[in-house]
């Protein structure tokens, strides 16, 4: 397969599921700006943080729900927006366009000039309606590829490329958050309840599935374990990463080599096995949170080289 | 006279029409219109990739489908095959001719000047033998019928003539639509034109390629309006659909990224033009391009088809000349007939066409698609008073001939069959062997009495039937 | 008499280069009064072969590199016998029709004025008037470094009354093309003084064609036909055509370009070396 083709479907996916995770990421924003002393803790910010976004800030004082939707969902200016994400998506998916099946265009096709000349104030009123569309385009998406789509190593790249960016969206949400996950010893600053730790699980779509595993109690160290170890939830990192080290398999077997993204996998893949059983926090949650974050940008340039991206 | 291809002077249903004909009455006209509905939303089907390809979400507009086949007899076509293997073989000819001793010009039949200092004409080719001699492999000629035994050439297209695809999915839309129409085996099948591309593209692989050639169609990319016939005819021919940035150049070779590492190419189906080809070669402001390939291609490590200057042959000023062409390098009589020009660039030429300007179709040396063209019987006297103007400040640029009586065929009108004037256009590919399918591109104009088919102008595109009898 | 030269380009990109393309014409041709001994072609210390011949039978070579670079070295050198053939240049292939020749290009297109200078040219036949023609450029268009660009035409060069050779070789070839006689830019080596100099640049002159003699160099810069001074490297219709290195980079931000060719007498000694080795 030409290397532009597999790079565009990694890319592609990468970008949308950028905008999905970033869709979840406004719902968080939302449910934490309500909750008691939202104002002081200056929760807007952290969701700019979790994007890499602060520095779109730039007008100083704490950060409103307004800034963040013209940051995250409508600046065409801001790579990292919805919006942008929605039109790179599109630009990679055109052309490579013989490579996907009807139904996968028509999904992106239809989305990516939503939010074109959309205004802040209209954003904002409209935000969980829009937070919805595009998680469901998303959906279409995936859809569309998972019964259409030949199982080329197209497919592989693409599957790649879309758990790649959902485990980093989850470790740069841990990333940013992860002192409300402390035992509470270490408590940093203070003001923490279980309203900061579902806020999380809700980012992640989580709650129901977290439930269903740990019962009706919250934990730090059982959301962390959830959100990192677990290989059932497919917002895990763990779940990310076996579905990266399964199609990198395939991509080995197909052209017989293996490369040195796939010892990379394997790397990340024990780093959260050793962490199982609340191991994870003796070895540091944080620590543990930015060293998957360095392995999985290293996997991620690793690939493109491998590759001949 | 216009000559009407479905039927006799007076009135009776030509022979080879007579299944058309057959149809029509079977199906009656409501029938044929609500088949037409049902042919357009398929084409819709299909249509949504030409139309996705439109950036800005605006869908181009579908080129018309026309639901009559246009018809033409075993014998009929078989004039017609030997005239368009004539004519390709000789402008080919003239092309090695030109880029090599330029036999016809010492012998004073084509002005030198026309060449030499042709625009389309590139230095750099002198003296380069491309594989088999070829520089031109699909040669699609514009030709118009006048008569029952009249078949004259509007034009030649020796670069990368556009359209084949629509031949194929026109005759693919038909039989999916009326299998009835084709189980008598009547009419010759053109669905192996991609398979005899590919043989033709393979044949003249580089002498030094010892294995099965690797061919690829290199495109401009997405945003071209042809990117639906380009991914087309890759994927019908299995071969991969490369823009420059998947090629590089390394020790003369050409190589396409993969993601198994570098994969070696020995023959390129290009259907970009020559000046965005390389930059380091043709057009040193444009970055677009494959740094080298013409350095490659000169070292005999890749085949570019068509050759780079091949444009040459399909000049409008070098039009005039091809029946001169065919006599010089076939010794033979062409067998389809140029239609008489008057160049604007010579003394006796201008003086003629701007005193007769409004009965004449005037048009530009480099232009096409049917833009900057005067119909002069068609135009007000201010229009033919302001291309008189044009042409006298820039006569070497102009081209003018008679207005022609084209042939016209059926067409599905609004309530009634309508007789609507057509051209046509065949492909004829040139390998080591010359191979030409049964069929091409019909364009009819849709309104009554236009003579511009082109679909850019409101032109439609039909099925073509050559029968087998 | 024998030349020694070392010429050397140097291209630095302040981010490096993902792809460098080069396209080289660095490869004096073997000719009559001509003879290259030793000649070598460099990129980055790696020796460059494979130079064929292009349509104009000066030798070509592509040069490829993928990997991240941030500055290419071009190195050709080597030394090279010449013999003064009173401005005839001949012994290559000749299979490019004259008329050709003919083509003006953009960077040549006469204007009105450069057509009424062309014809102020007097003379007899087709070479006093190109000399005329080669002593009224030297004296129109005064030498002055800076004045023009890369992108400057003959018929601004004319209208500036300024210039360097590359203004000069541009109006010949321009004015001798308007009077219809076949004319191409070649861009080649000069020692101007004896003893040998360092330059900035390569060198630009003008070839013509004479029915009867063949091609002759013309430097209007100088204002003389070419001598045992010069090697010849390539030549093309303008400048673009014949330029010696051509090349394409990928990825690269702030080239900054810097040539330097020396050119000298060679030595008795190296003379010497040379001749054993034969």
């Amino acid at each position: 397969m030409l290397s532009r083709t597999a790079a565009n479907l990694f890319w592609m996916a990468r970008h949308l599921e950028r905008a999905e995770s970033t869709a979840r990421l406004l719902t968080m924003g939302q449910r934490m700006a309500v909750l008691p002393g939202s104002a002081y803790r200056d929760e807007w910010r952290s969701v700019l943080r979790v994007t890499g976004c602060e520095p779109f800030h730039t007008k100083g004082g704490p950060v409103t729900e307004e800034d963040v939707v013209r940051i995250l969902l409508l600046d065409p200016e801001n790579p990292a927006s919805i919006h942008s994400c929605l039109v790179r998506a599109r630009a990679n998916g055109r052309s490579v366009r013989t490579k996907l099946t009807q139904e996968m265009w028509e999904a992106l096709n239809l989305s990516w000039r939503r939010f074109d000349g959309y205004g802040l104030s209209e954003a904002c009123q409209e935000l969980p309606a829009l937070i919805d569309w595009v998680k469901t385009r998303a959906s279409v998406f995936r859809g569309a590829a998972e019964t259409g789509m030949l199982r080329h190593e197209g497919h592989d790249f693409m599957r790649i490329g879309g758990a790649i960016e959902r485990a980093q969206m989850t470790l740069r949400l841990l990333d940013v958050k992860y002192y409300v996950l402390l035992p509470e010893t270490d408590v940093v600053g203070g003001g923490r309840d279980h309203y900061q730790w579902t806020s999380v699980l809700h980012a992640l779509s989580g709650i129901r599935a977290y439930h269903h595993v740990y019962g009706g109690v919250y934990s730090p160290a059982h959301i962390s374990d959830f959100l990192m170890v677990n290989r059932a939830f497919p917002r895990s990192v763990a779940y990310c990463v076996d579905q990266m080290r399964w199609h990198l398999e395939r991509l080995a077997l197909e052209h017989g080599v293996l490369a040195t993204c796939h010892k990379t996998v394997d790397e990340v893949f024990e780093l959260l096995l050793d962490g199982q059983d609340g191991a994870i926090f003796q070895r540091g949650l944080h620590e543990t949170v930015q060293q998957c974050l360095k392995l999985t940008n290293r996997m991620a340039n690793e690939i493109a080289e491998s590759y001949y991206f | 006279m216009t000559f009407s291809e479905m039927h006799e002077q007076d009135g009776a249903i030509r022979s080879c029409y007579a299944e058309v004909k057959r149809w029509i009455d079977e199906t009656g006209i409501d029938g044929l219109k609500g088949r037409m509905e049902e042919a357009e939303a398929i084409f819709r089907r299909i249509g949504i990739t030409f139309a996705v390809y439109g950036e800005g979400g605006d869908p181009e507009r579908l080129i018309p489908f026309d639901l009559l086949p246009r018809v033409f007899s075993r014998l009929e076509w078989e004039r017609l095959d030997q005239g368009i293997r004539q004519r390709a073989q000789a402008l080919n000819a003239f092309l090695y001719d030109a880029y090599h001793r330029g036999e016809i010009l010492r012998a004073g039949l084509i002005p030198q000047d026309l060449v030499y200092q042709n625009e389309a004409f590139r230095p750099e080719m002198i003296g380069f033998d491309p594989p088999g001699r070829v520089y031109s492999h699909i040669v699609g000629i514009d030709i118009v019928r006048t008569g029952p035994d009249k078949f004259e050439v509007l034009e030649d297209n020796c670069r990368t003539p556009s359209g084949v695809s629509y031949m194929l999915e026109n005759r693919e839309i038909m039989t999916r639509m009326f299998p009835g129409l084709f189980s008598k085996g009547l009419v010759t099948p053109v669905d192996n034109y991609p398979a005899l591309l590919l043989r033709t593209l393979k044949e003249v692989a580089p002498p030094a390629c010892k294995r099965d050639p690797v061919v690829v169609l290199l495109t401009p990319g997405s945003l071209n309006s042809a990117y639906y016939e380009h991914s087309f005819l890759a994927d019908l021919m299995g071969i991969e659909l490369v823009e420059p940035v998947d090629l590089f150049v390394d020790n003369d070779r050409v190589w396409m990224k993969t993601t198994a590492g570098p994969r070696a190419v020995d023959v390129i189906y290009r259907r970009i033009d020559d000046d965005y080809l390389d930059p380091l070669a043709f057009r040193p402001d444009s970055l677009l391009g494959v740094p080298g390939l013409f350095h490659a291609y000169r070292a005999g490590g890749v085949t570019l088809c068509s050759a780079p200057g091949a444009g040459l042959a399909d000049d409008k000023a070098i039009y005039v000349y091809v029946p001169e062409m065919i006599r010089f390098y076939l010794g033979e009589e062409p067998i389809l007939s140029n239609i008489p020009t008057w160049q604007c660039g010579t003394e006796a030429g201008l003086a003629y066409v701007l005193e007769h300007l409004g009965e004449l179709v005037a048009k530009e040396v480099h232009g096409s698609g049917g833009y900057g063209m005067l119909i002069g019987p068609q135009a007000s006297p201010e229009a033919v008073a302001a291309y008189a103007d044009r042409i006298r400040a820039n006569p070497g640029g102009f081209i003018a001939q008679p207005t022609l009586a084209l042939s016209t065929v059926p067409t599905l009108g609004v309530s009634t069959v309508v007789q609507r004037h057509a051209d046509f256009r065949p492909f004829c590919l040139v390998g080591k062997q010359m191979r030409l399918v049964a069929g091409g591109l019909t364009r009819v104009a849709l309104t009554e009495g236009s003579l511009v088919v082109n679909s850019s102008q409101g032109g439609g595109v039909k099925d073509t039937w050559v029968l087998r009898d | 008499m024998e030349l020694t030269v070392r010429h050397q380009t140097t291209y630095r990109y302040e981010t490096p280069a993902s792809q460098v393309a080069l396209l080289l014409r660095l490869q004096p041709a073997l000719l009559d009064g001509q003879i290259p001994h030793q000649w070598a072609v460099t990129v980055n210390g790696v020796a460059v072969q494979n130079f064929r011949p292009n349509a104009f039978g000066d030798g070509e070579a592509f040069h490829h590199q993928r990997a991240a670079v941030d500055e290419v070295l071009i190195v050709a050198s080597g030394r090279v016998e010449t013999r003064d053939q009173h401005g005839v240049v001949s012994g290559f292939r000749q299979d490019v029709p004259l008329r050709v020749f003919l083509r003006q290009t953009r960077l040549t297109h006469p204007d009105a004025a450069v057509m009424a200078f062309a014809h102020s040219a007097g003379g007899e036949d087709n070479l006093s008037r190109l000399h005329a023609l080669s002593a009224l450029v030297g004296n129109v268009v005064g030498y002055s470094a800076g004045s023009t660009s890369a992108a400057s035409t003959a018929a601004e060069a004319l209208a500036q009354g300024k210039g360097v050779c590359q203004d000069h070789a541009h109006l010949f070839v321009s004015a001798a093309r308007t009077l219809g006689i076949p004319a191409r830019y070649v861009v080649g080596y000069l020692m101007a003084q004896e003893g040998g100099q360092a330059l900035r640049e390569t060198h630009a002159w003008s070839e013509a064609w004479v029915d009867g003699l063949g091609w002759i160099g013309f430097d209007s810069t100088n204002g003389l036909c070419v001598t045992d001074h010069y090697v010849r490297l390539c030549c093309g219709l303008d400048a673009h055509d014949a330029a010696p290195v051509r090349g394409s980079v990928v990825g690269a931000t702030a080239i900054t370009i810097r040539a330097d060719v020396m050119i000298s007498e060679t030595e008795p000694n190296a003379a010497q070396q040379t001749q054993q080795q034969q």
